[in-house]
């Protein structure tokens, strides 16, 4: 037990106890639903989760600095009907230009926001929550209230959801599955091991000692901003292909479902700590409830009473097993503190930022 | 600049800011400076106005509530069920106002007890008791109140002010009194701007934001009613995404949403800002949707503009010196 708890820190194994709280939901499910322990199910429970994944990623990455971003909901509704506009009156437009258009869109709205964050010194919430009303103004008086509708946009694009990628026996991989666990690994790794993007953990646990340090305070925080405007971008895209009617309404309240999926996940909402890969663990959890309740055949009107409370539950537990955890390391750091005192990692109360 | 300065700047800049939105309005539309359009102006969001006074509350006690708009849902809906089930109005609106302090408590619960932060919650709270609402009342609008009830809703009641306006009034008094007035105020700015101090200085930190979960349930409980008493009838969806409107007025307000930060006085004057700006706006014929625009534009260069000009200040002195 000391060998393991040597090597392995609690926060490094947090996203193990979502595993299991996801297992533990789906065993749950599994024995009150016929047939639940089917691809359909995988399917169902994967595409509804795949759009808020990307954005969570993005997310992560700016909470992880100790900010947040409440405009996502807008620049997914925002990027999705205008690269629908511009798909549907250009029907011939390169697949691969129309993608790169919604995430340079996003990108730039997410610079909008970095700016006045980082340069500005305001705060994040007032920023993003003024962003948030203007983007979807900007939306909806530009549009005139038109819809984009299925019916105006090609082949490729309205087939795409049931594209399959790779037929393994009956279970077919959707392409905006394969997205968003490719967008997510991606980040996990360079978030993980590249130095540049340690960055964002530097600063969000300590921005003092990272500025003295030397980082470039502003130009991360200006990056995650951008970043998360950008997968706000692709997933606006991921929308359209979805759901292929869009109206100035879409992806509002977005924002919610996000940092839901963000802070079940176990990122640390002061900064500094916490996983994409915990916060996709967190979408997949809040997706695969809120579909199998729909499945069990409980009545749409439940549904949420039953979900916020799962939700509160799914955050407490996590809160428990990481104290136990932390208690149970806390006894073998002792032991060792006067060889290690340097490597107690201790529990980090975070101050408000 | 100290922070007393500071915040006396604020309101300067929101005062002025009022004047001169009030001054253009009315040299805009003759129709204006009438009595009975702010009546009406304050008539139109004041329920967001009352639950925008607990946030401020709450917001300078460190914590965020994003329950609220579900709380005045959650609140409306029992009471219009109860009702429907065939209790008496008045016990009605009691078992509302009681559903709407046990949602508090649940959320003080969480945060003050398990210590769970407040935005996961009050997140979870926010999807939670407007689905207990919608399990109330289905896809149905419950209407049919009584005479009473109603007429406390829409007639004016002392001079040209109806009961919630009044409410209103009232309340900001109360909560003046409290924040700036009493011992427990003090506690609120102590714990918002610093929580460890707090708690090592024998402040007993669970009970302070405990009573602010409460508050902020109950008076969303009462702003949910009073709702109710102005349309007439209740739904589900009722309130929902209100939460952002009021958190954007106490911020407007200079409300530090990192908390300790901020007074009544300033979220008092934000909320005559927006109102004026809207109302004029409407005045002449500007759409609810660009009027989410401004207000949106108007929160981050409230932050910014001062921010700007404090640098070009500091470059300026660096430069001299």
């Amino acid at each position: 037990m000391t060998w393991l708890q040597r090597r392995v820190r609690p926060e490094q194994i947090r996203e193990l106890s979502l595993l299991v709280l996801i297992a533990i939901a789906i065993a749950f499910f599994g024995s009150f639903i016929d047939g639940y322990y089917s691809f359909r199910t995988f399917n169902r429970i994967a595409s509804s989760v795949a759009i808020i994944t990307v954005v969570a990623v993005g997310q992560t990455l700016v909470v992880l600095t100790r900010n947040i971003d409440l405009s996502v909901g807008s620049i997914v509704g925002f990027t999705a009907y205008f690269v629908g506009t511009l798909i549907a009156n250009d029907n011939g437009i390169n697949p691969l230009l129309a993608v790169a258009i919604a995430i340079a869109m996003g990108a730039g709205l997410g610079v909008v926001n970095g700016v006045i964050v980082a340069w500005g010194r305001v705060p994040a919430v007032v920023v993003t929550l003024g962003t948030l009303a203007i983007y979807r103004g900007v939306l909806v008086d530009l549009s005139g209230a038109k819809t984009v509708t299925t019916d105006s946009l090609p082949d490729w694009l309205t087939g795409l959801p049931l594209v399959n990628v790779a037929p393994i026996g009956n279970l077919d991989i959707r392409p905006l599955f394969v997205l968003a666990v490719v967008i997510v690994v991606i980040f996990q790794f360079a978030t993980t091991y590249l130095s540049f993007a340690r960055r964002f953990y530097a600063i969000g646990s300590n921005p003092e000692a990272a500025q003295l340090v030397g980082l470039p305070m502003r130009g991360v925080v200006f990056l995650a901003f951008v970043i998360c405007g950008a997968l706000a971008g692709l997933a606006g895209f991921m929308f359209l292909v979805r759901f292929g009617n869009i109206t100035v309404e879409a992806g509002r309240g977005l924002e919610l479902s996000v940092v839901a999926a963000v802070v079940v996940g176990g990122v640390n909402i002061f900064g500094g700590s916490g996983t994409v890969a915990g916060a996709m663990f967190g979408a997949v959890l809040i997706g695969t409830l809120e579909q199998s309740l729909f499945r069990l055949g409980i009545s749409e009107f439940w549904l949420d009473a039953v979900l916020g409370l799962l939700i509160l539950l799914a955050v407490a537990s996590d809160a428990v097993i990481l104290q136990r955890l932390r208690a149970l390391w806390g006894g073998a750091e002792l032991k060792l503190v006067a060889k290690e005192a340097d490597s107690v990692s201790g529990e980090r109360r975070a101050p408000r930022p | 600049m100290s922070a007393l300065e500071r915040l006396k700047g604020w309101e300067a800049m929101m005062l002025a800011l009022l004047c001169a939105i009030v001054a253009l309005n009315g040299v805009w539309s003759p129709y204006f400076l009438s009595v009975g359009n702010f009546v009406n102006l304050f008539q139109l969001s004041i329920e967001k106005s009352i639950v925008a006074l607990t946030m401020a509350l709450v917001i300078i006690g460190g914590e965020i509530d994003l329950s609220v708009a579900s709380v005045m849902g959650l609140a409306a809906c029992v009471m219009a069920w109860t009702f429907h089930e065939g209790a008496p109005m008045p016990l009605a609106v009691l078992l509302a106002l009681a559903a709407g302090a046990l949602a508090g408590l649940n959320n003080a619960f969480w945060i003050a007890k398990v210590g769970l932060p407040s935005l996961a919650v009050t997140l979870a709270g926010l999807i939670g008791y407007r689905g207990v609402a919608r399990i109330l009342l289905e896809d149905r609008a419950i209407g049919g109140f009584p005479d009473w009830f109603n007429t406390l809703g829409q007639q004016a009641l002392i001079g040209p002010l109806t009961a919630a306006i009044l409410i209103f009034f009232l309340l900001f008094v109360f909560f003046a009194i409290v924040l700036h007035g009493s011992a427990f105020g003090r506690l609120v700015y102590v714990v918002g701007s610093n929580v460890q101090a707090a708690r090592y200085s024998g402040v007993r930190v669970g009970l302070v934001k405990s009573a602010l979960f409460v508050g902020s349930a109950f008076v969303a409980a009462l702003a949910g009613i009073l709702y109710a008493a102005r349309l007439g009838s209740v739904r589900g969806d009722m309130a929902e995404g209100f939460e952002l409107d009021v958190i954007t007025a106490v911020l407007l307000g200079g409300v530090s949403i990192f908390g300790g930060k901020g007074n009544l006085v300033g979220v008092g004057l934000s909320l005559l800002v927006i109102l004026n700006l809207r109302n004029g706006m409407g005045l002449a014929n500007i759409t609810g949707n660009t009027q989410n625009d401004v207000i949106g534009g108007l929160l981050i260069l409230s932050v910014l503009i001062p921010n700007m000009w404090q640098d070009l200040h500091n470059k300026w002195k660096g430069r001299e010196t």
